[in-house]
Parts: C-alpha cells; structure tokens; sequence
C-alpha cells in the first residue's frame, strides 16, 4: 500500500498521466463530434494509425512539426470523407464501414510505411515536440508538474476540448449538430441539410482522431511501429459512452484512464509486479474500460439518432 | 440526394454494380502496385498463380480458409440477429487454449473421443467468451461492439500469460509457446500426403449446419426477426434476449473452432501468433457472403486466395504484402455500396 501511496504522490506520476490521456482527449472529442451528430464512427483505430503514420513521415521527410500537425489531420479527414459519403447519404452499416475504414487506414498506412523504408528494422526516431514548461505555473509542486510542463500538444488537447464544449452548447453550429444526432427531421425542417451537417461532423471528428495518432508518434515515443495505437480508438468510444456524449465528463474519463494506466505501468516494478504477472496488470486498462461502460450505461443518455440513417422524405 | 426502394432490380443492375465494385478494387490494387514500382499486370497474375496456380497453391489457399470460414460463420451468425460480434479473435484463441488444455497428454484417449471432445470444449470456451457481452448487451444495455473489441485485447493478454506460465513449453527454450499436442489429439489429414487436414472437412459441414439452422429451424427464424426488427419479433412474442443469448453462443462456439482447427489441424502447438486478426477478416469474409452460410465458404475461399496469393507475389515481386488487405478493405467497402445501389436509386434533392 506503501508503494502505491509513493507513486501516487510523485510528480512524474501525474505527469504521466496527462501524457497519457493527451492522444485520448483528441480522439475523444472527435468520436464524440461524430456520435452527437449521429454517426457512430468505428473507423477511429485505423485513423488513428494513419494520423500517427502522416505527421511522423511528414517530420520526418524534412517538414516541420506543426505542418505534420496538418498532414496527419488531412490524412484522418481523407478516411472521414470515405466513412461519411458511405454512412451519411448512402446510409451504409455504420459497423460495417468503420470497420471497413479501420482496416483500409490501417493496411494503407503499413503499405505507406514498408514503401517508404523498405528495409528498417528499427524504426527511425523524429526530433519530435519538447515540453513547453509555463512561466510560474509550472512551478507549483506536483500539479505544475503534471499539467504545465507538458509539450504543445498537450496543451491544445485541453484547449481543444473547451473549444467543442463551446461550440456545441453556446453556438447555433453546435445546436444543429446535436440536433441532427437527436431529431435530424427537426434539423431537416429548419431547411438545414442533415447530409452536411453530419458529413462535416464526420470528417473533423476523423481529423481529431489522427491528430490524437500523431500525438503518439510526435509527442510521445517519438517514432512509428506497427501496432503502436495498440487498441487506444476502441478505448476512446468507450471514454465517449462514459462521459456520457458530454466533453467534460469525457475528458475526466481520459484523464482517469491516465490514471490506471500509469499506476499499472508502476505497479509492475514494485513488488506486486514480482508476483503477479505483467499481462494482469495490462488487461487493466481494459478491464476498467469494460467495467466502466456497465457502470454508466444505466443512465447515459445516447443520441437518439445515433446509428439511425435520415433519408429525406422518409419517415 | 435522397434514396429510393426498387421494388424489382434489374439483372444488370443487381449483377453490374458488384462487378463495378470488384473492378474498383482490381484498379486499386492495380495502382497500388505500380506505386511500389511493380509492373500491375505481373503483379495481378502473380497474385493469381500464387493463390492457385499449383496444387500446392490451393491446398495453401484451402488450409488458410479454414480457419475463415469458421469466423466468417461466426460473424454471419451473429450479424444476421444484429448481434455484433467483433470479438472473434479472442473466441478464437479461448477455443485454440481448450484444445492444448485436453490435447497434450490430459486425457489418454483414443482420437475418435478425444477430438471431439477438444472440439466441444472449445466451442463451450469460445460461447462463453461472448456470453459476457450478450448478456451484458441484454441485462444493461450495453454496446457489444465495444465490449468484444476491448474483450480481444484482455483475452490476448490472457493467452500471452498461459504461454509464459502453467501451459509455457519446458522444452521450447524459453520461447512463449504450448507444448505440441499428443499424436491422438491431431486432426488427421483428409488425403495421405496433401497438406489439408480435415479442419476444411469441419468447416465445410459447419456451414452447412449452420444453413439448417438458419433456414430449417425455429431459432433460425427467430434470429432473423430479432434481426430484421427488435420490436416487431419482441411484439410477435419472441423472446428476443434469450434468442440473442442463444445467437451468442453459437456465434462464439463458431469461432472458437477456429482456435481448434489451426492447433489440432495446422499448427500443433499454441502461440501467440496463431491467429493474424482471422477474427477480423471473418467480418469480411461474411459481409462478402452477404451473411450466407454456405456463400461465406466460397467468400471465405476467395478470400483466403488474396493473402496466400499476396504473399507469394511479395517474395517475388517485392511489393509489400499489406495490399492484400487494402484491396480486401476496398472490396469490402465497395461492395456493401454496390450492393445498396442495386437495392435503391439515388435521387436528387
């Protein structure tokens, strides 16, 4: 108890944590821009991989950081724009598709990566984003640690989410977007187009998600590998469920996944890591992510329209 | 634009758009491998010659659709009754650690009992597997999709954790991996001399079980109202968890023999790599089919001969073997769209 105790009180564990959650709190708020417009997004692992794969590649060919920033937001807009034109107009399986477009981003990126470095066994590092300590700020014990010297992206992931949080409940954008998840023949009688509203929401959304793969390989372990997102985009539909479709309480989700993970990580090297296997402490996260959906699904509130395709003229 | 019903498709409508879709997908392997500098008609017909142009390269294509007819059957099962399974992967490996739990030396029996007591334990394995979500989706309401998807992870990791531990090889220096089955505990081969086990057999008689079920039985209709409307099979007194339930263990029994075959039939032994995402392909695999039983044996088949074909292709011709499954990926994507265009016109405003 001891041990965990320690951990818990250092300040590289909670700065772990928000490092952790950063590349969450993206592909959070973009799966949740999706499920508030009505399109359940499954395509997020795939999109992630490619983002990760675009800004890194971006980097490392020569581009600066924040251009790779870019590139791999395009990247997961380009996949968004496939899932949309399937799910949106044509109505397809909105399962299907993502799956689809998980496997399609995915083997499209490790096609890319071989092309690129056909003969790589270890992959080549970037000099990727440095944290940015804040003056004053992050000198206050622990929390200016944890939260203030962080890299850029970091940042932008906080100041991201109280971006959709503002528009989707304070401007009239947001209002259609969630009436078109809630009631799309309402959006549709206003003479708004449903079509557009959620296809825009699908491909930003998808342009997040990248952006929260592009954390991994920009800011986080500096190079690309196979594997690297590693199931993070099914974790973040989960975060979507338990924060209940609302940024803030998603965000408190991916920051208390930090949490679990980084004790995890920890755990393993104390003397519990000694007689329990390394696997336990990896299903962990998941685990958690299960027992967390069982937890809030009794009074989440789904988007009504959520997975319901609108064809106009059809009721 | 707006979409609207045709009652009666035409033949060249209902045969014209999945052609459109399969040549889409052809070009884009096509560019794919002109892109990796590779001449597309060499690459094509290597893929081609390699998926079949050998006894040896059907055989290979065979022994590689086993283990997909039997996630594709998984997935069509449970898709048909809007059960979304994805997690065949981890069903797949519960039923693989059945059979080296009962295979290497635990029961002394002779094949024509042990095998099918292998093969009944991992179905048991792989239906449990998923019983946890289905029941999860059925009492809370929640989301099996997400809950199979994590659940492949946490079964992995599982199986990573036996392999390192109780059932760890202690002559397979050090390596992660089940000691080798006991010579009675393996599926024979179904002709002397020819690399294809009797796996195959299995699987071809489990489509064909799982088409009576579907088109002969009472559940099989049940499963197809659950599917088809929730509430309408609820209001015509169907008692629509218990036949997701039911839907869940055959779906997870399905796929678990999966697990079975590649070890009793394939591999011999257990390891970590057995299954390169066969859960997931099955998706693909039975979206091809259009959720038909026997149709995901020939899906499967079709399937199967792309990676094999990809494979041999990569060794020959250099172009990395990944552009199997984007051109699986874009024929899957191109074909669910084909197939609504022959079900609907697309109109304007």
């Amino acid at each position: 108890m001891m041990e965990i105790l320690d951990i818990l009180l250092s300040a590289s564990f909670w700065a772990a944590v928000i490092r952790i959650a950063s590349p969450l709190i993206f592909a959070t708020m973009g799966e949740l821009i999706c499920e508030r417009a009505g399109v359940l997004n499954l395509g997020i692992e795939g999109i992630m991989v490619a983002g990760a794969f675009a800004g890194w590649m971006t980097v490392y060919s020569g581009g600066g950081l924040w251009t790779g920033v870019i590139v791999a937001m395009m990247a997961g807009m380009l996949f968004g724009l496939v899932h949309a034109t399937l799910t949106v107009p044509f109505g397809l399986s909105q399962h299907v598709v993502g799956l689809g477009v998980t496997l399609l981003a995915t083997s499209a990126t490790y096609f890319a990566y071989r092309l690129a470095l056909p003969r790589v066994n270890t992959p080549p590092r970037i000099e990727a984003f440095q944290p940015l300590p804040i003056p004053y700020l992050s000198d206050i014990p622990i929390i200016g640690h944890a939260l203030f010297s962080q890299t850029p992206l970091t940042y932008l992931a906080f100041v991201l989410v109280a971006v959709v949080s503002v528009v989707l409940y304070r401007t009239p954008l947001g209002l259609a977007l969630r009436a078109a998840g809630e009631n799309p023949s309402a959006v549709a009688a206003q003479g708004l187009s449903v079509t557009g509203i959620r296809m825009g929401a699908v491909i930003v959304g998808s342009g997040l998600m990248a952006v929260g793969g592009a954390f991994l390989t920009m800011s986080a372990f500096n190079s690309f590998f196979f594997e690297m997102v590693n199931g993070r985009g099914w974790i973040c539909i989960a975060l979507v469920v338990f924060g209940a479709w609302m940024p803030g309480k998603a965000l408190l989700g991916a920051v208390l996944f930090g949490v679990f993970d980084a004790l995890q990580i920890r755990l393993q090297q104390t003397t519990l890591g000694a007689d329990v296997p390394y696997q336990v402490f990896l299903m962990m996260p998941f685990l958690l992510s299960i027992l967390a959906l069982v937890v809030m699904s009794r009074r989440a509130s789904v988007p009504a329209a959520l997975m319901v395709p609108f064809n106009k003229g059809e009721r | 634009m707006r979409l609207e019903p045709i009652a009666n498709p035409t033949l060249a409508r209902t045969l014209g758009f999945p052609l459109i879709a399969l040549t889409l997908t052809v070009l884009i392997g096509s560019s794919l491998a002109m892109l990796a500098g590779a001449n597309p008609f060499a690459t094509l017909g290597l893929i081609l010659k390699g998926a079949a142009g050998s006894r040896f390269a059907i055989l290979e294509t065979l022994n590689r659709a086993t283990p997909l007819i039997f996630t594709g059957l998984a997935v069509a099962v449970a898709f048909r009754a809007k059960l979304w399974n994805i997690g065949a992967e981890a069903q797949l490996y519960a039923g693989a650690v059945m059979a080296v739990l009962l295979g290497t030396g635990a029961l002394g029996w002779p094949s024509g009992l042990l095998l099918p007591a292998m093969a009944g334990a991992a179905m048991l394995a792989g239906a449990l597997v998923l019983l946890g979500p289905a029941i999860l989706k059925v009492r809370f309401g929640v989301d099996e999709v997400v809950t199979t998807l994590l659940f492949n992870f946490v079964v992995l990791l599982f199986v990573s954790m036996l392999l390192e531990g109780p059932l760890k090889d202690p002559m397979g220096m050090g390596w992660p991996q089940s000691s080798r089955l006991i010579p009675e505990a393996r599926l024979p081969r179904i002709i002397d001399g020819l690399r294809l086990h009797w796996g195959f057999g299995l699987a071809i008689l489990s489509a064909l079980v799982v088409w009576v079920i579907q088109s002969r039985t009472t559940l099989g209709y049940e499963m197809r109202a659950v599917g088809q409307n929730r509430q309408a099979a609820e209001f015509a007194g169907i008692p629509v968890g218990r036949v997701i339930l039911k839907t869940a263990l055959l779906s997870g029994g399905l796929a678990a023999l999966a697990g079975f075959s590649e070890v009793a039939g394939l591999k011999g032994n257990l390891t970590l790599d057995i299954s390169p995402g066969f859960g997931y392909t099955g998706i693909i695999v039975a979206m091809l089919a259009l959720l038909n039983p026997v149709g995901v044996v020939v899906s499967a088949i079709f399937v199967a001969g792309v990676f094999v074909g990809a494979d041999s292709m990569s060794r020959a011709a250099g172009v990395p073997t990944y552009i199997a499954n984007i051109m699986l990926a874009t024929a899957l994507l191109t074909m669910v769209l084909a197939i609504a265009l022959t079900r609907f016109n697309v109109r304007r405003g």
